[in-house]
């Protein structure tokens, strides 16, 4: 697979980094292709035509994922009022947006993507985060340092951190109910306990085949883009949109490009000083101090 | 100190005390030759020491509040904002400005320019504590410091540009402080040690230059992991680690003159007359080396904003407080150097330095901070987030003064033969 040779390329470049004496010889091997991402991987097509707001799904997942209880009860609908993020309390919310022109808000539910190529992943120095070919990004709490590297890096702000924990602060999201349901080829607690049909659990080709079947069929209704399906390189959760995308909260100005391919300029560029810096400043001593051998050779002669 | 020496006190320098009879103990070489209550008096005369005390008492105190009631309780513990100051300041000011080690131990001892040997270890050892110290920071940031060392032999990851700065950071601090190691010998009295050093200079040079060109260039890479939360004008993914590499060049060298200048107005009786008649000389040296590194630097950013097309931001605020940083920044220091060097004015070159260095650290806080998630609001740090940086970094402060009081740095150690002529 053409992905794994670029992971394996990348990781030895920067092994090669660690061990600075080591020349490492090794080519650049095809470091710009993209991983299309496991080809069973599951996903979730979110509609957001259908979504009415009622935090059904926040629910399951505070359940489910063992949460503590809110602040503000689940039936409590006043919170839409602000907008919200994920939090270590929280791996899914909903928000609602006023849009503008239309007589009735839309409602977005957000939670980790579940990205192709996640960002969180590769820039872990640990190697905290796994893609398991079910789709599902998750993480070891037991090698985190908590250098939070990984939440600068996530496009779509979504891991948390449990700040408040003194001794094992760990970083807190949305793991698509890895271990209790999707690695028994179950849908996660939040698609069950959606009352409108608004989750769509299946694997992610299929979705996005749906998805432009939903768009083909009602074009009226819905923008013509599937949010996720590119964006970042692309995730498993993805969204249908009747409103355009930058209205409903959704960052807009993310290219088609995995975050790790921005990263790239600077690791390729770690092989090459390693193999070429040595011999170079060595040279450059030589050249610098011949004049003064030559000087002292000179000066013994006299 | 000054004091004692207008009493006649002579800094201890030897192996042996004034008048030959006896070798200066360990004890001796540490409190610089005096007695304890002589010592000690000349600590509480000291206002500096007093600033630190109250520093270190209140500080302190916060800084130990981080590890009992953790993050949240120190900072605002933002989930939009994982990086506050410990790491904005702490890594990213701190180890530019420590990138003087490398330079001027490539300017000594691979190009052979001996004329700059009188700073070197004036050098060497601000790469050396700054690097420690950045790495104090990140200790204070982790949220499980006590698993620093995971990333090196528990679980590798190494394929992110974060586990290469933690390789090259543990790496270089080792060179390190190799390097210095014949000050010490020499103080201790260790010449074979000093010898066996020597013999591996060169290569432990060229290794801090691979390390230092790859782990500056890697935290300018860590913020392409964020091309789109860090406004455009400060992050170009193709350029950005050379930005950082190129802007820690003049970063460290104008820092290496602040660090002596200081050096000369509050401790000229621990500098040698060697330091003090060379200092000048040098200063215009160092100042014709960061000029270099500001106008590559400066013909850089320009490329990268033709390169991203970033032409439009320039309109904006974002693009007036960029072209305030690049103005007072770079552009400021650049000229005052050149005036300097060409009119040999050692002071003005000295003032350009510190405006250099204030420049680098706002370029630094504008991409870690300011400018960081510019399309959402901006993160003021906590209060106790503030107070525990200006504690870690009087900690440096009081560190690197202990160093210099004592180890040959900005003095020779004379040979046995010359101190008792
Ligand atoms: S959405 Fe963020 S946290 Fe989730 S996989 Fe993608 S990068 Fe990682
Ligand atoms: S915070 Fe933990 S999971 Fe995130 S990058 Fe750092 S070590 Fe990895
Ligand atoms: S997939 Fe599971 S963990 Fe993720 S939001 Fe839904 S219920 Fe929560």
């Amino acid at each position: 697979m053409k992905a794994m040779n670029r992971r394996k390329f990348l990781k030895g470049s920067l092994l090669g980094g660690a061990a600075a004496s080591v020349i490492s010889k090794r080519k650049n091997a095809d470091a710009s292709s993209s991983f299309g991402g496991y080809p069973d991987a599951m996903g979730v097509l979110v509609d957001l035509t259908r979504c009415i707001g009622c935090r059904s799904c926040e629910a399951a997942c505070n359940k489910e994922q063992g949460l503590p209880a809110p602040a503000q009860s689940f039936d409590d609908l006043s919170v839409l009022d602000h907008e919200r993020r994920t939090s270590e309390g929280a791996y899914t919310v909903v928000n609602r947006y006023e849009i503008p022109g239309k007589d009735h808000p839309l409602f977005r539910k957000i939670q980790c993507n579940h990205c192709n190529e996640p960002a969180c992943l590769t820039s872990c120095f640990v190697n905290a985060y796994t893609k398991t070919p079910e789709g599902a990004v998750i993480y070891d709490a037991t090698v985190c340092v908590g250098c939070r590297t990984c939440m600068i890096a996530c496009p779509f702000y979504v891991p948390a951190y449990s700040y408040s924990s003194v001794l094992n602060p760990v970083v807190q999201k949305c793991i698509f109910c890895y271990d209790t349901r999707l690695k028994f080829g179950r849908p996660p607690a939040c698609v069950e306990a959606c009352p409108r049909e608004v989750l769509t659990f299946g694997k992610r080709k299929d979705l996005i085949k749906i998805g432009n079947q939903r768009i083909q069929n009602h074009p009226d209704l819905y923008e013509d883009h599937i949010y996720g399906e590119k964006e970042v390189g692309g995730t498993s959760w993805m969204y249908l949109s009747s409103a355009p995308f930058d209205q409903v909260g959704f960052d807009t100005d993310l290219g088609t490009q995995p975050i790790l391919s921005y990263v790239k300029e600077f690791l390729t560029v770690v092989p090459m000083v390693l193999t070429i810096w040595p011999a170079l400043f060595a040279g450059f001593h030589l050249l610098a101090t011949r004049k003064d051998k030559q000087k002292k050779e000179e000066k013994s002669e006299i | 100190m000054k004091t004692l020496i207008a009493n006649g006190k002579i800094p201890l320098a030897t192996h042996y005390n004034d008048d030959r009879s006896a070798k200066w103990s360990v004890k001796d070489k540490l409190l610089l030759g005096l007695s304890l209550s002589e010592y000690l008096a000349q600590a509480f005369r000291n206002p500096l020491n007093w600033f630190f005390a109250v520093i270190f008492s209140f500080g302190g105190y916060v800084t130990i509040t981080r590890f009992i009631f953790g993050l949240g309780y120190v900072t605002h513990s933002s989930y939009d904002y994982p990086w506050g100051l410990f790491l904005g300041f702490g890594l990213f000011v701190m180890v530019p400005l420590s990138a003087s080690g490398f330079m001027l131990g490539t300017a000594v001892e691979v190009f052979g320019r001996d004329d700059f040997k009188p700073i070197e270890r004036l050098a060497l050892l601000n790469g050396l504590l700054g690097y420690l110290f950045a790495v104090i920071f990140l200790q204070v940031d982790l949220g499980q410091p006590w698993r620093l060392i995971y990333p090196m032999f528990v679980s590798l990851g190494p394929a992110a540009v974060l586990f290469l700065v933690a390789w090259h950071v543990a790496t270089y601090l080792t060179v390190q402080v190799a390097e210095l190691v014949p000050a010490f010998a020499e103080m201790m009295g260790m010449p074979k040690l000093k010898t066996f050093i020597k013999s591996m200079i060169l290569g432990l040079t060229i290794a801090g230059i691979i390390l230092s060109t790859l782990h500056q260039g890697a935290l300018g890479a860590l913020f392409t992991y964020a091309p789109y939360k860090v406004h455009p004008l400060w992050m170009s993914a193709p350029f950005q680690w050379f930005h950082y590499f190129c802007s820690s060049v003049f970063a460290g060298l104008s820092m290496l003159i602040v660090v002596s200048t200081i050096c000369k107005k509050t401790m000229a009786w621990r500098c040698d007359d060697n330091f003090l008649t060379s200092l000048d000389r040098l200063t215009i040296g160092l100042a014709k080396g960061a000029t270099l590194a500001l106008i590559t630097y400066l013909v850089i950013k320009i490329i990268a904003i033709a390169h991203d097309g970033d032409w439009g931001y320039l309109a904006s605020g974002w693009g007036q407080w960029y072209m305030l940083e690049m103005i007072a920044g770079v552009i400021l220091p650049m000229i005052l150097f050149t005036i300097s060097i060409r009119n040999n004015l050692p002071g003005l070159a000295r003032f350009a330095a510190l405006i250099a260095v204030l420049g680098i650290a706002l370029n630094r806080l504008n991409t870690a901070l300011f400018t960081f998630n510019w399309k959402l609001y901006q993160e003021i740090p906590h209060w106790r987030e503030l107070v525990i940086t200006i504690t870690v970094y009087c900690l440096f402060i009081a560190t690197y003064r202990f160093v210099l009081y004592r180890l040959p740095i900005l003095y020779t150690w004379k040979k046995d033969e010359e101190a008792a002529s």
